[in-house]
């Protein structure tokens, strides 16, 4: 950072460093999302009998490259009756924040873009703001399914971020801190002596379940995918878009899942702490390499749903939602609280 | 007060759940159907007006084209209500293998009915487990008349062949290697019987693979428990059968009531379902296989046992061996005559309506002694089913009408015919 500062002044140095770390993060995040969609059709490939992409490259690991380049070459249609202002911000819209928030998501204990006290908030904040992506796309594109797929997404996602915040309530209320880095950190004390058993895996077992179905029907992934639904209103609010401006959506929609798996790693499975104890050596030694299998573990949930499981109705999303993960959220955050009041604490 | 419209939805013909080209004009009131409006016709190929100006064998591959995915059940349809007008015997064994084709594209059917089915209602992975064993019955059809879906293999008389001695194998390739087919082919060193044994044997096990996937699931339970309820009257009253039918408690089953072929020698039973809703008709189909299961397998184990002529003798009908019209002036001019003129069915009109997997397939047909129907009419069960969407599908929602489009197996090949 010295040198460059050097080399350009202060001000203009630190600029040109933190756009230096942002691609950092960035680029090897938009290969993980073009991976991930490789690594989706194999795993389901293999769940259904099948083999997946094995054509592009050995054992199909150029086919995300391959599609990449097929849609940056394709034309984006702008729909005659579309607004095309808005049709344009739309996408970008919904990726703006899944990257964005990728600032305040810790690695390892040191590396981190933004080490920021209120880091859970600022995540909050700006996964918030991906709905609008969807709603503006679908209401610009003028299309009868494009509308009904923003409208049930809008519904969808508003009713289960409520869900959501109540489980990160708990997080919170037991480690103290809104701060991600301060929250694995406290996953690494306690009774369990920093191993799988300290984890708030296991105190929080409900909450870890009600985030994680949650994070699913956030990201429209199914069983929540009806703001697609595929065989019902086609492919919902991106049904007119092509080219780059659906790729966006598609990138977009990954990279919230993989930052989904993060946080449900960070909050709940220790994130870069190693599930074994620190006197085992090196298996029980911290690093980058636990939270990236912890993700990945997460993330072949997503898959092993989606290869699993019909689609909800809509309806059903609702009252899934409302009448039992909010109220399940409200008794289990007053439990907590009660739990941390008694001596039967874990976390003292 | 602001004027409030219903939403007019235009469902169709491009959808992925239309199954093929249904179109629906849906009117609805935010994500409530008010109005299903089914428009029909886009697959219109005019099989009826056809068939006066072809020879009546000619017609016969046409039958296949109807209801594409259980092809020779409604081939069997025409050779019946051909053999009841002309009075001719069907031996025995040709009647046994007719109704071991019959259940054998029962199963065929509706396992592309799970397939789209639960596709429709967004479990993919269905699909791909159902179409593992469309192969191996695919397989039988090309193994016994070359053509693995329009098969055009029952005959009027008969069947056009005797089952092979031999299953076709796979070979080795770039993407199968040598052990791979050694496993392939595992199954397949005997006869077809014996292949058909073999499928028959472990059948069961699949069809538990799909009820675990399916029957106890609770999403697949709230998306088809208590949608598109049909009572026993009403479904009767709409003109339903097959499955549809049985699905809201009527035991009806033309191979019960009316036995063709040798259905009355077969031992089997007869699913009903009790509400008429969706998940009824789905297990009555789950149910449908076990029996058609059974039912294959009695067959064979007849056919094992009794080798025999597979095509009637008489020579008006069906052609006269190859050797014999070789050797044998009286067979020859019958070849010639009814490979260029066809065969003359006496005057007289008649209906046959058999067992179809979707419901009733019927063949009405007026013959005035010519070489081709004066009228033919088919009775299509998807047509008096599709009638019944609008009532099924009024107050349920979008993701509802798939899946009662699903529940209908509706076919376009032979709705619009």
């Amino acid at each position: 950072m010295e040198f460059i500062q050097g080399l350009l002044g202060e001000q203009a140095g630190l600029v040109v460093w933190t756009l230096l770390k942002i691609v950092a993060i960035v680029a090897p995040m938009m290969l993980a999302v073009a991976y991930l969609t490789l690594a989706e059709r194999k795993v389901i490939g293999y769940m259904q009998l099948r083999i997946g992409p094995n054509r592009v490259g050995p054992y199909g690991l150029l086919q995300p490259i391959a599609d990449g380049v097929k849609l940056l070459l394709k034309e984006i249609i702008l729909p005659a009756k579309s607004n095309k202002a808005l049709f344009i911000i739309g996408p970008i819209l919904s990726i703006a924040p899944a990257l964005a928030a990728w600032a305040v998501v810790p690695f390892t204990d040191t590396l981190v873009l933004a080490n920021i006290d209120a880091s859970l908030l600022y995540i909050m904040a700006v996964t918030s703001m991906g709905v609008y992506g969807v709603i503006i796309a679908g209401w610009a594109a003028n299309s009868k399914y494009s509308f009904l797929g923003a409208m049930r997404s809008a519904a969808q996602i508003v009713s289960y971020e409520i869900a959501m915040g109540f489980a990160l309530v708990t997080v919170l209320m037991v480690s103290g801190s809104l701060n991600l880095v301060e929250i694995v950190n406290q996953q690494g004390r306690g009774m369990g002596g920093g191993s799988i058993l300290s984890w708030n895996l296991i105190p929080l077992f409900p909450m870890f379940i009600v985030y994680l179905i949650a994070g699913v029907a956030e990201t429209n992934r199914a069983p929540f995918d009806v703001a697609e639904g595929e065989s019902e209103i086609v492919a919902g609010f991106h049904v007119e878009y092509s080219g780059m401006a659906f790729a966006v959506f598609f990138l977009a929609e990954y990279a919230n899942m993989i930052l989904i798996a993060a946080l449900t790693s960070l909050m709940f499975l220790g994130g870069w702490l190693s599930p074994f104890p620190a006197s085992w050596g090196l298996l029980g030694a911290s690093g980058f390499i636990w939270l990236a299998l912890k993700i990945s573990l997460v993330l072949f949930c997503f898959l092993w749903f989606r290869a699993t499981f019909p689609r909800y109705r809509y309806d059903q999303i609702m009252r899934l939602g409302w009448k039992v993960f909010i109220p399940v959220t409200l008794v289990w955050v007053v439990v907590v609280g009660a739990w941390m009041m008694s001596p039967l604490s874990l976390w003292q | 007060m602001a004027d409030i419209r219903n939403y007019t939805l235009n469902f169709g013909p491009q959808h992925p759940a239309a199954h093929g080209v249904l179109r629906l004009v849906l009117e609805l009131d935010g994500e409530v159907v008010q109005r299903a409006d089914p428009h029909i016709g886009l697959l219109h190929r005019g099989t009826e007006k056809l068939a006066e100006s072809k020879t009546y064998l000619q017609s016969l591959p046409y039958m296949d084209r109807l209801d594409y995915v259980s092809m020779m059940c409604n081939e069997h349809a025409y050779c019946l209500a051909i053999e009841k007008l002309t009075g001719v015997d069907v031996p025995l064994r040709a009647q046994y293998i007719r109704v071991m084709f019959a259940e054998i594209t029962r199963i065929l059917n509706h396992l592309l009915w799970i397939g789209a089915h639960s596709i429709d209602i967004g479990a993919m992975t269905m699909f791909l487990y159902a179409f593992r064993e469309r192969e191996d019955l695919m397989d039988l059809y090309e193994a016994v008349s070359g053509a693995r879906l329009h098969a055009a293999y029952f005959r009027p008389g008969g069947v056009y062949r005797d089952l092979p001695d031999t299953m076709p194998q796979y070979t080795a390739s770039k993407i199968k290697n040598a052990r791979e087919v050694a496993r392939l082919n595992e199954n397949r060193q005997g006869t077809m019987l014996d292949f058909i044994e073999d499928f028959t044997r472990r059948f069961p096990a699949c069809i538990d693979e799909y009820e675990t996937l399916l029957t106890d699931n609770r999403i697949w339970k709230q998306r088809t428990v208590g949608i598109g309820v049909v009572s026993p009257e009403r479904a009767l009253q709409l003109g339903f059968t097959g499955p549809m039918l049985r699905g809201s408690g009527v035991a009806w089953d033309l191979r019960k009531t009316q036995p063709y072929d040798v259905y009355a020698e077969m031992d089997f039973d007869i699913p009903v379902g009790k509400t008429g809703d969706c998940y009824d008709r789905y297990l009555v189909r789950m149910e449908e296989f076990r029996q058609s299961n059974r039912i294959i397998a009695q067959c064979v184990k007849w056919l094992k046992a009794n080798p025999g002529p597979v095509i009637t003798e008489n020579h008006k009908v069906a052609p006269p061996s190859r050797e014999g019209m070789k050797t044998n002036m009286e067979e020859l001019i019958h070849h010639f005559k009814l490979f260029t003129e066809g065969m003359h069915v006496p005057e007289g009109e008649v209906y046959v309506g058999t067992e179809h997997p979707k419901g009733e397939f019927g063949i009405y047909m007026v013959s005035d002694g010519a070489n081709k129907p004066y009228r033919l009419k088919i009775r299509a069960p998807g047509y008096a089913h599709i009638a019944g969407l609008d009532e099924m599908a009024r107050g349920h929602m979008i993701a509802d009408v798939v899946a009662i489009i699903g529940t209908q197996d509706i076919v376009f090949g032979e709705i619009d015919r």
